[in-house]
């Protein structure tokens, strides 16, 4: 019963919108016709009326929730009482608020730099192997996994059972084979956040790499034969030809890891919980807004930080684009 | 001193053979052409020569020199391919001089190679552009001034014209002849285009499907092809081949039928023959027409081409067209019956095995 309602709105709102298209476009066409006014318009306002659905939506449910984002974050808890800049204010001075920003840039550095380098690397090495097609899909398989399944995955890896047990993880197992002790791996501040990465790079590095296995065929063998007969060894020919050749999707995927990065919430929700100094800002917001209570207020400020992040490397990469199709 | 030698040269892709023992001596400083259908294998030999890709069997040697197992870069060669392969992130500057960095020259010694070699190709003013930046024709000069700053001992073209338009490559065509005269260099030349191959080369290599068919200096090639097939591939358009059979022979004579004639041409056969049967082949110029009662054959023509220089009348036969030479005002039209006269003393007669029998 549910499923057959749900497919009734869908069917009604696809025939709403043809409709709507359809009545627009003909009394576009009639009064064209009749008044010479609107025929001069006519171009830009059919324009106008094919656009503004799909321009509605996006305000309703891009842009009309960033503004009220920008509201909440100037009132209180249950967003009644204007308070002005007090929650910025105790976002600056707040312990966590300075550990998540310091830890969000590390992820910013790490994760897209290493991901995207990988990801090329073994684009190019694969390309060499008979074996390389099924080393592909074997890395590109963790884009397959959510962060939360790829999060459980890891916990095995990371696993600690204290120093008399027999230990379980995947890592603690590698360390005492080799007559060394045992260690709580995501309880280590400053490098349990580089094993957290690592399960982030484990992720994005299939996703770089197969977008880097088709950009790597466009690149005309001529080319690369070309310098070869100049003398280039193959090392140099990936620096000097093949990486400035593939700079625009270099550029494209480290972007897509950057962003996805800042936001990255779940790796760290089911791994430590913001624990042992690896609270990140998307973590660190959802603590404010949905647990004890919640504070509609301090979550926004902390998820416009998060969208003020943003911006700059948009910005960036727009930029990059632009002067990319003036050449 | 450059010379070439190749001996026994195998090239297998999987099952498919593609060089069949191949073996030849390319003079020093000369220019030699191969040409071919496509497919015959004329890249692959060159990229081996280039040491691009990989031999099975047999040797080659620069210099008495075997380099089979070197790298491109230590064979000191250069190679200009079709798509001239230029570096697009790299000015056309940076693309000349990449090889000279690589052999880690000094600054001035860079700068001065790549003046020279584009004050040669008439480059200098792009050279602080990209290669999109540039015309079709300009990159190629690019592609070769590349291969020239190096100053190797052979350059290896792999068809780096036939991108370009007519009368681009009518002018590219006399500089190259040029640049082979100033350089002293080997030049290996792959191309299509027959003008090219006749005009520039020192030797025509033709080649058929990984063998060589025949080769020579290009007016032997045409006036003396040893088979069908080269016959038919030198000189556009093409020899006309027409079945005939032989009636009789004596010293000097060759009574032969063709067209439901007979005729008497006056040379010898040289060996034996398997079948009377053969196929007489003559050049589209070669053919006269005639007003006179004493024609060899008379047709209709069906279609005229007109170049200007010349004009070309397809006549018809059974089985291919005849294609006759004539003159550039000529008035014929399509149509018209035209009466023509062979000149015997300049035709060709191939056996069954396509082999040119005539002595
Ligand atoms: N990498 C390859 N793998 C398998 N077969 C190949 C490969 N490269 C070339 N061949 C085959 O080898 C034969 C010769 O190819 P090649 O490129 O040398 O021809 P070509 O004479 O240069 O032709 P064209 O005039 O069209 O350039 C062709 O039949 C081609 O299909
Ligand atoms: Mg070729």
């Amino acid at each position: 019963m549910t499923i057959f309602s749900l497919a009734l709105t869908v069917l009604l709102g696809i025939l709403a919108f043809v409709l709507f298209f359809h009545v627009s476009n003909f009394l576009l066409d009639y009064f064209g016709k009749r008044s010479s006014k609107i025929f001069k318009l006519e171009n830009s306002l059919r324009a106008v009326i094919f656009i503004a659905p799909a321009f509605i939506i996006l305000f309703v449910f891009i842009i009309y929730p960033v503004f009220e984002t920008i509201r909440l974050s100037f009132y209180d808890k249950i967003g009644r009482e204007f308070l002005g800049w007090s929650n910025y204010a105790w976002a600056i001075k707040d312990p966590d608020f300075r550990r998540s920003i310091l830890n969000n840039f590390g992820w910013l550095l790490i994760v897209p730099t290493l991901s995207t380098f990988f990801g090329l690397v073994i684009a190019n090495l694969a390309d060499r192997v008979w074996w390389g097609t099924i080393a592909k899909s074997i890395i590109f398989m963790p884009m397959a996994i959510s962060f939360v399944g790829a999060g459980v995955i890891w916990k095995f890896i990371y696993d600690y059972r204290g120093p008399e047990q027999e230990q379980i993880g995947l890592l603690n197992a590698i360390v005492v084979a080799f007559g060394f002790e045992p260690q709580a791996w995501l309880t280590i501040p400053v490098w349990n956040n580089l094993f957290l990465m690592a399960i982030m790079i484990w992720i994005q590095t299939g996703l770089a790499l197969v977008i880097f296995s088709a950009a790597l065929r466009s690149i005309p063998s001529e080319t690369l034969d070309a310098a070869r007969i100049d003398g280039a060894s193959e090392l140099k020919i990936f620096w000097s030809i093949i990486i400035p050749y593939l700079q625009q999707t270099i550029l494209v995927i480290w972007t897509i890891i950057t962003i996805l990065v800042l936001k990255v919430f779940d790796i760290i929700y089911a791994m430590t919980n913001g624990q042992w100094q690896t609270e990140v800002l998307a973590n660190l917001m959802y603590d404010w807004m949905f647990r004890g209570g919640g504070d509609s207020g301090r979550g926004s400020v902390l998820a416009f930080c998060i969208m003020i992040g943003v911006i700059p490397i948009l910005g960036w990469n727009l930029y990059q684009h632009r002067k990319e199709q003036k050449i | 001193m450059s010379e070439i030698e190749i001996k026994k040269l195998n090239k297998l892709y999987g099952k498919a053979h593609v060089i069949k023992d191949f073996s030849v001596k390319v003079k020093s400083q000369s220019f030699t052409t191969l040409v071919g259908p496509s497919g015959c294998g004329k890249s692959t030999l060159l990229r081996m020569i280039a040491g691009l890709e990989g031999i099975n069997s047999g040797t080659i040697s620069i210099d008495d020199r075997v380099v089979n197992d070197l790298s491109p870069k230590e064979r000191n060669i250069a190679m200009v391919f079709q798509s001239y392969a230029l570096y697009p992130h790299m000015t056309v500057f940076d693309n000349m001089a990449f090889g000279l960095k690589l052999e880690k020259r000094s600054k001035e010694e860079i700068k001065e190679r790549v003046h020279e070699a584009a004050k040669t190709l008439q480059i200098e003013e792009y050279l602080q552009r990209k290669p999109k930046q540039l015309s079709g024709g300009q990159r190629q000069r690019v592609a070769i001034g590349r291969a020239i700053t190096r100053k190797p001992k052979v350059f290896l073209f792999d068809e780096p014209l036939s991108n370009l338009d007519a009368a681009l490559r009518v002018q590219m065509r006399i500089e190259l002849a040029k640049l082979h005269e100033q350089l002293d260099a080997t030049m290996v030349y792959v191309t299509h285009d027959q003008t090219e191959a006749m005009t520039l080369s020192d030797e025509i290599i033709v080649l058929d499907q990984g063998e060589i068919s025949q080769k020579g200096i290009p007016l032997d090639l045409y006036n003396k092809p040893n088979n069908l097939f080269v016959a038919g591939f030198i000189g556009s358009p093409k020899m006309n081949f027409i079945d005939a059979k032989i009636n009789s022979q004596n010293t000097d004579k060759i009574d032969l039928s063709l067209l439901n004639k007979s005729f008497v041409l006056p040379k010898n056969i040289q060996g034996q023959l398997s079948s009377e049967e053969v196929k007489f082949g003559i050049r589209p110029e070669d053919i006269h027409l005639t007003e006179s009662t004493d024609f060899d054959w008379e047709s209709k023509a069906f279609v005229v081409e007109k170049l200007g220089s010349s004009t070309f009348v397809y006549l018809e036969n059974e089985g291919e067209p005849i294609v006759v030479e004539c003159a550039g005002d000529s008035s014929i039209k399509s149509g018209d019956i035209i009466k023509v006269k062979f000149d015997l003393s300049k035709s060709h007669l191939f056996n069954k095995e396509n082999t040119n029998i005539l002595a």
